[in-house]
């Protein structure tokens, strides 16, 4: 039966989400965007906060934990449909990130790295990884959204490998204890050589050269590594170390289907946070928001709103059907791209526009409306441009491939 | 014409030349002579005739609440999965869009009439009974806001004027079924389930700019024990057919529904033909001094049931966007992989390419604002939120797919020989129109 609420049986956790972002993220939200590069250990806290609430188990797997697919239903639950972890995960990171984004990319313990080692590590590394934060190196200061392209090799020699070359845009770089690395074990094998290996930060190949300084999302830290003769583990490597040219980069790439509701989450919640505002301050204004009445006969402003509220409506349901699909197995490539591109532009127009209807009071730091206008940024960026999802969704819906539509 | 031109004396010679020049063109191809469309062309050159003789409908049963279909429950659960029963009624649904109304919708556009047996197809199958309670004859057990959704999403993936001419009689059972008293259900719908189902229109627009349906220029006064009815209402659907009105009028400064049979004295219809939207027989309905009785007051005078009227009208309209956009989407997709230039497919150019993705996007996007507004609304929930943000977003991307559908075809979208073009126009309506179609 159609129904696009928020799962009944979840609502007593988003609201937790929502009330830790009100009271433990907001306070400080300036604060760390001001003190870039600082520790925000309030967090500490709310990591462990955060980690005891997922021991009862009240999260229903939620977080930037990631996602297995593996676990088939059995027969009789296969009817059922269900909203389970990503549903939960996606609702909640909007909740934070109606907090602050950049403070939710910072949590302990719930890097993009940790995603990555939930969707293809195996059990015995899962069990061996348990309490890591990892962050993700993908980026290189020559590859950007072409991933496949990357130059980092890893070399195997006896049981271990040795890693060489230079990472840039690792989020939580600095502060997480490991990286979770991709690199070729042979370029000339293209995308099927790439894997991820997981390397502790205390390795001594492994150096952070140096923190960005950036437009937003300024409280999370953005390192840039270097690997010099990194010698890992065989058994850090994540997933298979066989290169099956066939499916080979389908693994790493699915991390992806996981990981781009999320980011699509995290811009529902920076634009949900610019839109409540503003409408407040509108109110406070004397406009009225009429869902009646046309919107042409109402003032500009409250046309405006409307747009961009229905606007962002639409990324949130989006993001909800991908995160959705997941939680049913069905595929969600196409539906996870379509909810990362909307939510991605969503959120730029929304939190950019109320600066707009806020005047000089959303330009001034003397409230956040011009930070999330800054922070929004970036979510239609990582984990895939917007140019890239279009590309994606354009191949899926086209039934293109790579090399038809470059 | 805008009110700021003035003709200058060759401007009167030229427009005269012009007028001459288009009656002889007339004549010469032979148009006056299609006889099946003189009453129309009649009207379309301004003059009104009265509205059709319909029948009469017996009075029957007591001025008590009439029956309410009931709220569906809920499980609570988020959910995309439409029930068994939706899922079979649109499958049938989904063949007569693709079997009857597509294959007729270039023609009715142009005739400005849906064909008889797209009509009968859309009875036969009771899409009229819709949203009539069950205990009324109906075949739905519970507010079927939703059932409709999907129906009109549906139809309109064949033809959005087609979809609008079928629709239009379920949107007026559907009211009475809503807001009807027993007397009012027991002497109109059980026409609506039969075999020969009135034809009949829900009016609200207004030709006025910035046309607000909260504040209507049709007025009803008391007289008597009853009404007078004065205004004129646009987007009539099928109009000059139509046997049972329903009319927005402002009573008393708030909006009110009238039941109107179209034999009352005053009532005239005028053909309207307009942009898009042309198959469902677009007329005015002017009302001067049209007397009703106190029994054709629709539901409440504190606008509580007209409200809820105005957002249900404008969520099928959503419905129908989303149908005729999957359409636009389906239809280039198909275009594009097709078409070569420089050698190649033109899909294989990202400029083309990310103009499909984007309207693959905003389609998903619209429906599922759709689907949660309709899926409110079937729950008896509070859904004037999300209808609000459905009709701004299937309006503004509803339009935008319709001008890249035609863009995407390039010179070929902009000739008949493809139906961009009418798609085109047809989207055009979602943010115009209130009223005609309901869920």
């Amino acid at each position: 039966m159609i129904n696009l609420e928020t799962p009944k049986k979840q609502a007593g956790l988003i609201d937790q989400a929502h009330q830790l972002a009100m009271n433990m993220l907001r306070p400080i939200s300036r604060k760390y965007d001001r003190a870039e590069h600082d520790y925000p250990h309030e967090l500490d806290m709310l990591a462990a906060l955060i980690d005891g609430v997922s021991e009862t188990g009240a999260t229903g797997g939620a977080g930037a934990g990631g996602v297995r697919r593996d676990d088939k239903p059995s027969g009789a639950d296969r009817a059922t449909v269900r909203n389970g972890a990503n549903l939960a995960s996606v609702l909640s990171v909007a909740e934070m990130c109606w907090g602050d984004t950049a403070l939710l990319l910072s949590m302990p313990r719930q890097g993009l790295g940790n995603s990555a080692i939930a969707s293809v590590a195996n059990d015995e590394q899962l069990e061996r990884y348990k309490g890591t934060w990892a962050a993700m190196a993908i980026t290189e200061p020559g590859t950007g959204s072409d991933s496949a392209n990357i130059t980092t090799t890893a070399v195997k020699d006896g049981d271990e490998y040795v890693i060489n070359g230079e990472k840039i845009y690792v989020t939580s770089g600095d502060r997480a204890d490991s990286v979770v690395v991709w690199a070729t074990l042979d370029k000339e094998l293209g995308r099927a050589a790439i894997k991820s290996f997981l390397v502790r930060k205390d390795n001594p190949g492994l150096k952070v050269e140096r923190l960005e300084h950036k437009l937003g999302i300024r409280a999370s830290d953005t390192a840039a590594i270097t690997f010099t003769d990194c010698r890992v583990p065989a058994e850090d490597l994540l997933g298979s170390p066989e290169i099956d040219t066939k499916s080979g980069f389908a693994g790493a790439m699915a991390t992806f289907d996981n990981t781009r509701p999320l980011v699509a989450a995290m811009a529902v919640g920076c634009a949900r946070a610019s839109l409540d505002l503003t409408r407040d301050l509108l109110e406070q204004a004397g406009v009225v928001i009429d869902y009646d009445r046309p919107a042409q006969s109402q003032s500009a402003a409250a046309a405006t709103f409307l747009r961009l509220e229905a606007d962002w409506e639409g990324a949130q349901l989006l993001m909800m059907q991908a995160a959705w699909m997941a939680d049913n197995r069905l595929p969600n490539s196409l539906e996870a791209s379509m909810a990362k591109a909307k939510a991605g532009r969503v959120g730029s127009d929304v939190t950019l526009s109320c600066v707009q209807l806020c005047g000089t009071l959303g330009y001034s730091e003397g409230e956040l409306l011009e930070k999330w206008a800054r922070d929004s940024k970036i979510l239609d960026i990582f984990e895939g441009t917007q140019q890239i999802q279009q590309l994606i969704v354009a191949r899926r819906i086209l039934g293109l491939t790579s090399s038809e539509l470059k | 014409m805008s009110s700021r031109e003035t003709r200058d004396p060759i401007g009167f010679a030229v427009a005269a030349v012009n007028r001459l020049a288009q009656s002889e063109l007339i004549d010469r191809v032979g148009l006056r002579k299609q006889a099946e469309q003189a009453v129309y062309s009649t009207t379309r050159n301004g003059f009104r005739v009265a509205t059709a003789a319909g029948r009469t409908f017996a009075r029957a049963g007591r001025s008590a609440p009439g029956a309410r279909p009931a709220s569906a429950g809920s499980s609570g659960v988020f959910d995309l999965t439409p029930t068994e029963d939706e899922a079979m009624l649109v499958a049938v649904v989904d063949e007569l869009a693709t079997e009857l109304l597509r294959p007729a919708a270039s023609a009715a556009d142009e005739a400005c009439t849906a064909p008889t047996e797209v009509l009968a197809a859309a009875q036969e199958i009771g899409l009229p009974g819709l949203g009539v309670p069950d205990a009324l004859g109906g075949i739905m057990e519970e507010r079927s806001a939703m059932a409709g959704t999907l129906v009109a999403e549906a139809l309109a993936k064949g033809d959005m004027g087609l979809a609008v001419a079928t629709l239009a009689p379920g949107a007026v059972a559907t009211a009475i079924g809503l807001w009807g008293t027993e007397a009012q259900q027991q002497t109109y719908l059980p026409a609506f389930t039969g075999d020969d189902v009135p034809v009949a229109a829900l009016t609200i627009a207004e030709p006025t700019v910035l046309f607000d349906p909260f504040s209507l220029a049709t007025t009803a006064r008391r007289e008597g024990d009853g009404f007078v009815l004065d205004g004129v209402k646009s987007a009539v659907v099928r109009g000059a057919d139509a046997e049972l009105f329903v009319v927005a009028a402002q009573l008393e400064g708030t909006p009110a529904l009238f039941i109107v049979e179209s034999g009352a004295v005053g009532l005239e219809v005028e053909a309207d033909p307009s942009m898009g939207v042309r198959a469902a027989g677009l007329a005015r309905l002017h009302l001067s001094g049209v007397r009703v009785g106190a029994d054709a007051l629709l539901g409440d005078t504190d606008g509580t049931a007209y409200r809820e009227c105005v957002r249900l009208s404008r969520l099928a309209w959503c419905a129908l966007a989303v149908g005729t956009g999957q359409a636009v989407l389906d239809y280039v997709k198909d275009y594009v992989n097709g078409r070569e230039a420089f050698g190649e497919p033109i899909s294989h150019r990202q400029s083309v390419a990310f103009m499909v993705a984007d309207i693959a996007i905003e389609v998903q996007a619209m429906r599922l604002l759709t689907w949660k507004a309709a899926s409110r609304a079937t729950r008896g929930q509070d859904f004037a939120r999300e209808v609000a943000l459905a009709r701004q977003l299937c309006t503004e991307k509803g339009m935008r797919i319709g001008l890249d559908g035609v863009q995407l075809l390039g010179g070929h979208g902009f000739v008949k020989e493809h139906p961009v073009e009418r798609w085109y126009r047809d989207l055009r309506a979602v943010g115009v129109m209130e009223g005609a179609v309901l869920v």
